[in-house]
């Protein structure tokens, strides 16, 4: 079983995001990547499938601020291949990252293709299912749980509410990660070292980048200040005391 | 002339029959030896150079004086006297020994005569009723007292192995009177009255008449010799053995400061799996424990849960590396990962122990291996993830690190920039944790009003490390140092200045020495001190609060700060009450080791309420005085969980300082 | 070429879901400036009922026993031609767990844009999306020829997609759907025997600031004390504290309470999407600028651990 997963970067939150002057786009400044979170599990997802299931690993990223330093801990974490896109990526649209992965992805003849559900920074469209038409697979999305069967896969689909679905796809197929069986394992900094000495990462020029299909942005903005909440100052106990005012005001007490 | 009669009554074959029983005794005995030799020899190499004087000073009055055993008064002077009892007893025999095969045999000669034999004889009987006394000391404890540090071993036949101790040292001790008053009551000399204890059994014994104690006296005698040579044959083989590992484990002890923890082993994975990855001087440290429990007494993680007890893991570890099959990993069948998170590393284990036994570089050793697993809670992990992305455990941006210092007047200098005296390092508590940035902006202000030149690293500071470490993350610990020093290489200043005791202890012990040697490092306790004491301080209040204080592990313990923050508080006017644990004895908040980056499994009482309720029992203080942001924010909570909001409040020695100015 | 607004509706097991009313509503918006028709597409297997309450101009309804429950082979195949046939302004999808797995491969297939996470539409028909959980909007014009739109909920009330008029049905007949590569096994449904909590009048809900185990105790407390039951965000269950029954967001339950008080969430879209219709939502959070502060009625930055204790007491002295 080969298993491909293709991942992002994306700006990490914990930063203050701010916009650039033109308006357009977000600053990138004090922008600083990260991991997609959905990717992350993917990563983790792919390699628990292949701890149970046996088969390889190979983690695809486009170049990036950290691209080395997370596929090696990719790699640490059990990841087998590590495939780098390089290329100018910074105005690179989901369409064109999909389908510079999607030439990649040919050549490699995956089994099953594990990627992020989404990315927060998403605005035309995500890449798993982009990338199941350009290589002309089944997609299934949200799925938070993955059983082999033969050249089948069972994905649990997540619906609001709860509700799962059992879904039965034929391989080839790429799935949208929601959560991996288990969170992200943490990596010693120590075996990351390790690895960087012995692991390669193949880098294979990304191509087809043009922009056809981009969404494009007029103006970008921090949401709304004036729907922000009343603030309730004060000591706990002064809090305390107006909070109880409005239960008693909306009959919850 | 009083002269020692050896071998009285005693058949020439019983005699040569005891000599080959001795030679054999003493293979049996070489053979025990050399056998735990070997199997420390095992484990990894690791020098303990230097310090020779040194050493052998604290065997000295560790070993003969016994100092650290006699701490606690019972069981010190049970142990005292047992000690003291058999190694004089057995120094006579000795003496006898050589009076008897050396210079009688070879040069026709005994010393034991005269007044030198009446001292030997009158010193040894009384020396015999201190070991009695020591003994039934140690078997009223033991099985009447019977205090819970004694109760409930993890390997059932140290039971055994404790009352075979006992047994034997009692029976060698009375077999040995009886034997001397057999004798006394048959030969019936004028000197006997020196040997007075022998002399009463005699009398009781006259009765019996001459033939009957004469064979008796054979008997006893040959029972006792046969105990000896038992309980010199088992030496090595029981706890017993405690005689000899103990004083090695004193003079190899590691001399290095306490907050130096020894570099991870990086063999087939970080950390230790299995036995052999230990140092030969660990494995030495499980054959010295004599389980005497002293480590679970004032373990704050037993004492809030009771999953880890440092006695039982020193036991179990030691059961596991003598056993046949133990060639397998450690973690799951010997220690459990719930045992090994549940260390504060607080080091009071380490404090008391009389073995000189370092519990806690064991426990991070195979700490490091779960890390290097990626075992461990989610929360750690986050905690770790984000001390690898952003330098603090608080997943904020470095960015943030400063935001503390919005506003202030004047501003706080650039210590990348400009040069200053001290470089305060701030920590990442006091950096972020909400709660703390009061008590940060106040320290700030005071080191202003007191005139310091000081500035800080702002967003290029990151966690010194040192709980890093602890939790057994050593190549982000690296990581973490590496970062720190080279910005520290970039500054100009003379002196670290912290208010955190854990940041302290890495960068004072830890940290590598940088281009101009190693720069001083000061805990503001310290620096306070120092200046109050140089009349560079003046207070202008005297506070008059009646106070107690607690001890921050990595200020005391680690470091031996004891003294500069109380003369703080008491320049300031307050009166200061200690609490029944202070000091060296100081009882954990239960942060540190990372602690505060785990779960809370289920706790019967958690160290930090456990510690509130120890200062309410004080009689009408004021203020708990910490001087660890970390402990600030722990004991904040505690107060409010155990309902004592009303009786005292938290606040750090700043505070004190801030309102006496 | 048409000016039309299309709606992909989904339903899972026999109900629309309220995504798709808040779908409708906002085509409404958006048909204004276009100047078309806002047209409801069902896609079912004896479905046609569920047209009933759609606030449509018209519904076009294709019905196929492989379309009874949302798989991916047989909705893009059915779309693909439906939305060739109607060459519509805009198709909008649910940017969920239905419209994600087909609207990115269709605008790939048909070669049209495709615009994700929009929230709501300008007077003049710009999209407004909503990115990077919820700190960033990104407005622009719909691409041209026909927008593909994957919308997020919060923008629109659902009520406003309902209407008690029932829309004229179109029926269109289904493509050929063989050989497909997708199959649904089964439902499994979520645990039922836990408090229902879209059904409470109020709720204690906690996220990730809670910290630790031991303290969901403050929260149950003040949930007794106030009689009501607690939730909790995606973090906590993840952590196993509380069941996942009580999980309120896109991939928990949808809860619309009198007063949703939030104990350290931070107000992720995905949380949002599970409670942004409570009628209150009070915010408890130190971070001053959490997200959820935006979407809250009333806010305070005290930490929670100082208030709950203390607010508990008041709640049982209130009574």
């Amino acid at each position: 079983m080969k298993i491909a997963v293709p991942v992002k970067f994306v700006p990490d939150l914990v930063e203050e995001l701010t916009i650039d002057p033109g308006g357009t786009a977000l600053d990138t400044t004090w922008l600083r990547l990260i991991i997609s979170e959905f990717d992350d599990h993917a990563v983790e997802q792919a390699i628990l499938v292949k701890e149970k299931n046996g088969g390889q690993v190979c983690v695809i990223m486009a170049e990036a601020d950290g691209a080395d330093d997370f596929l090696f801990t990719a790699a640490a974490k059990g990841a087998d291949q590590l495939i780098k896109l390089t290329g100018d990526f910074s105005n690179v649209n989901n369409h064109a990252l999909a389908r510079a992965h999607a030439e990649v992805l040919k050549d490699l003849h995956p089994d099953l293709i594990l990627t992020g559900v989404q990315a927060h920074n998403d605005l035309d469209g995500s890449i798993g299912p982009l990338l199941a038409e350009y290589l002309g697979m089944p997609y299934v999305g949200y799925v938070a749980g993955i059983t082999i069967d033969g050249d089948k896969v069972i994905a649990r689909k997540e619906y609001a509410g709860g509700l799962i679905a059992e879904i039965e796809v034929k391989l080839p197929a790429v799935l949208g990660i929601q959560a991996a069986e288990q969170p992200p394992r943490y990596v010693a900094y120590s075996k990351i070292r390790q690895v960087m000495s012995t692991a390669k990462i193949e880098e294979k020029p990304g191509s087809a980048l043009s922009l056809e299909e981009s969404i494009v942005v007029s103006r970008m903005f921090l949401p709304e200040v004036a729907e922000r909440a009343t603030m309730l100052e004060g000591s706990p106990d002064d809090v305390a005391a107006k909070l109880i005012a409005i239960f008693k005001e909306q009959g919850t007490l | 002339m009083p002269i020692r009669e050896t071998f009285w009554n005693i058949p020439h074959w019983a005699e040569i029959a005891q000599y080959i029983a001795a030679f054999l005794t003493a293979a049996v005995f070489i053979y025990g030896v050399i056998r735990r030799i070997q199997r420390w020899r095992m484990g990894r190499p690791e020098k303990r150079p230097g310090n020779f004087w040194n050493r052998i000073w604290s065997l000295v009055t560790q070993v003969l004086g016994q100092r650290r055993t006699l701490e606690e008064k019972y069981p010190g002077i049970m142990h005292f006297s047992i000690f003291w009892g058999m190694l004089v007893l057995a120094f006579g025999t000795a003496l006898a020994t050589v009076d008897t095969d050396v210079t009688d045999l070879f040069f026709g000669f005994q010393f034991l005569k005269g007044w030198v034999y009446i001292v030997f004889e009158l010193t040894l009987d009384i020396l015999g009723l201190l070991v009695i006394l020591g003994l039934g000391m140690a078997v009223y404890r033991r099985y009447i007292a019977h205090p819970s540090r004694l109760q409930n071993f993890p390997v059932k036949k140290l039971a055994g192995d404790d009352l075979y101790v006992l047994v034997m040292l009692s029976f060698i001790t009375l077999s040995g009177y009886l034997t001397e008053g057999l004798r006394i009551a048959v030969t019936q000399r004028d000197w006997a009255v020196w040997s007075p204890i022998g002399n009463a059994i005699a009398q009781l014994l006259l009765s019996l008449g001459d033939p009957t104690n004469q064979t008796l006296h054979l008997i006893i005698w040959s029972l006792h010799i046969l105990t000896a040579f038992g309980v010199l044959i088992s030496l090595p083989f029981t706890k017993l053995f405690h005689i000899l590992s103990v004083p090695l484990n004193i003079y190899f002890r590691s001399m290095k400061p306490a907050g130096a923890l020894p570099p991870a082993n990086m063999e087939n994975g970080m950390g230790v799996k299995e036995w052999k990855q230990f140092t030969w001087k660990q494995l030495l440290d499980f054959d010295a424990c004599t389980r005497c429990g002293r480590c679970q007494d004032v373990c704050p993680a037993y004492a809030s849960a009771q999953v880890l007890s440092p006695r039982n893991m020193m036991a179990k570890l030691d059961a596991h590396m003598w056993e046949k099959a133990n060639g397998h990993s450690l973690h799951g069948d010997v220690v459990s990962s719930d045992e090994l998170w549940a260390c504060t590393t607080c080091h009071a284990c380490v404090q008391v122990c009389p073995a000189f036994i370092d519990h806690v570089t064991t426990f991070v050793d195979l700490r490091r291996y779960l890390v290097d697993q990626g075992k461990m809670d989610k929360m750690l992990q986050d905690a770790l993830g984000n001390l690898g992305r952003y330098g603090n455990s608080f997943g904020q941006s470095d960015r943030m690190r400063a935001k503390w210092t919005m506003g202030l007047q004047p501003a706080i200098k650039d210590a990348r920039r400009e040069q200053v005296e001290y470089l305060w390092f701030v920590g990442d508590y006091a950096s972020y944790n909400a709660s703390l940035t009061d008590v940060t902006r106040k320290t700030a202000d005071v080191f202003q009003k007191i005139g310091l030149n000081f500035g800080i690293l702002f967003e290029s500071e990151r966690n010194a490390g040192n709980d890093v470490r602890r939790v057994g993350e050593e190549g982000l610990f690296e990581m973490l140092v590496d970062k720190n020093s080279q910005v520290f290489a970039k500054c100009k200043f003379q002196t670290i200045l912290t208010t955190d005791p854990h940041s302290y202890n890495a960068l004072k012990n830890e940290y590598p020495e940088g281009d101009h040697g190693r720069p001083e490092v000061l805990h503001y306790a310290e620096l306070l001190d120092q200046m109050i004491a140089a009349g560079k301080i003046k207070f202008s209040k005297k506070l008059n609060y009646k106070v107690t204080y607690h001890d921050p592990c990595y200020l005391g313990r680690y470091n031996g700060i004891f003294d500069a923050p109380r003369r703080v508080i008491e320049a300031t006017g307050c009166e200061l009450v200690e609490m029944p644990r202070h000091g060296d004895r100081a009882f954990c908040c239960g942060a540190g080791g990372g602690r505060i980056w785990m779960e809370e499994k289920e706790v019967k009482e958690r160290p930090s309420e456990s510690r509130i309720r120890e200062a309410a029992g004080l009689t009408g203080i004021q203020a708990f005085i910490v001087a660890c942001p970390k402990d600030f924010t722990m004991f904040k909570d505690a107060v409010k969980t155990t309902g004592n909001e009303q009786n005292f409040v938290v606040k750090d020695l700043i505070d004190l300082v801030a309102e006496a100015l | 070429m048409s000016q039309d607004i299309l709606v992909i509706i989904e339903h899972l097991r026999g109900q629309v879901t309220d995504t798709s009313y808040v779908m409708l509503a906002g085509a409404h918006q958006l048909s204004q400036s276009s100047g078309g028709g806002v047209v409801a597409v069902l896609l079912g297997h004896n479905a046609q009922k569920l047209a009933s309450n759609l606030s449509a101009d018209k519904v076009l309804y294709v019905d196929h026993p492989a379309l009874a429950e949302f798989t991916f082979d047989a909705y893009q195949i059915t779309l693909e031609n439906l939305i060739k046939q109607q060459s519509p302004r805009a198709v909008i999808f649910g940017h969920s767990s239905i419209g994600m797995d087909i609207a990115s491969g269709l605008s790939a297939r048909l070669e049209f844009p495709v615009v994700s996470s929009c929230r709501t539409f300008t007077s003049e028909g710009k999209f407004i999306s909503q990115i990077c959980g919820g700190k960033i909007m990104a407005e622009g014009d719909l691409p041209a020829p026909t927008a593909l739109i994957t919308m997020v909920p919060g923008g629109y009330k659902a009520e406003s997609g309902q209407s008690s008029q029932p829309p004229s049905v179109e029926i269109i007949a289904a493509p050929a759907l063989g050989d497909l590569r997708v199959s649904l096994k089964q439902y499994i449904e979520p645990d039922t025997s836990d408090v229902d909590i879209t059904k409470e009048k109020m709720l204690v809900s906690v996220g990730r600031g809670i910290q630790n185990k031991d303290n969901i105790e403050l929260a149950n407390d003040l949930a007794a004390a106030l009689g009501c039951a607690v939730s909790a965000s995606r973090p906590v269950v993840d952590q196993g504290w509380i069941p996942t029954t009580r999980l309120v967001g896109k991939s928990g339950k949808h809860v619309k309470p009198k007063i949703y008080l939030a104990l350290g969430i931070s107000g992720a879209p995905e949380h949002v999407e599970g409670m942004g219709d409570s009628e209150y939502i009070v915010a408890v959070n130190t971070d001053i600028n959490a997200p959820i502060f935006n979407i809250a009625k009333y806010g305070t930055t005290v930490d929670m651990f100082d208030l709950l204790p203390v607010l508990t007491e008041k709640v049982k002295q209130a009574k």
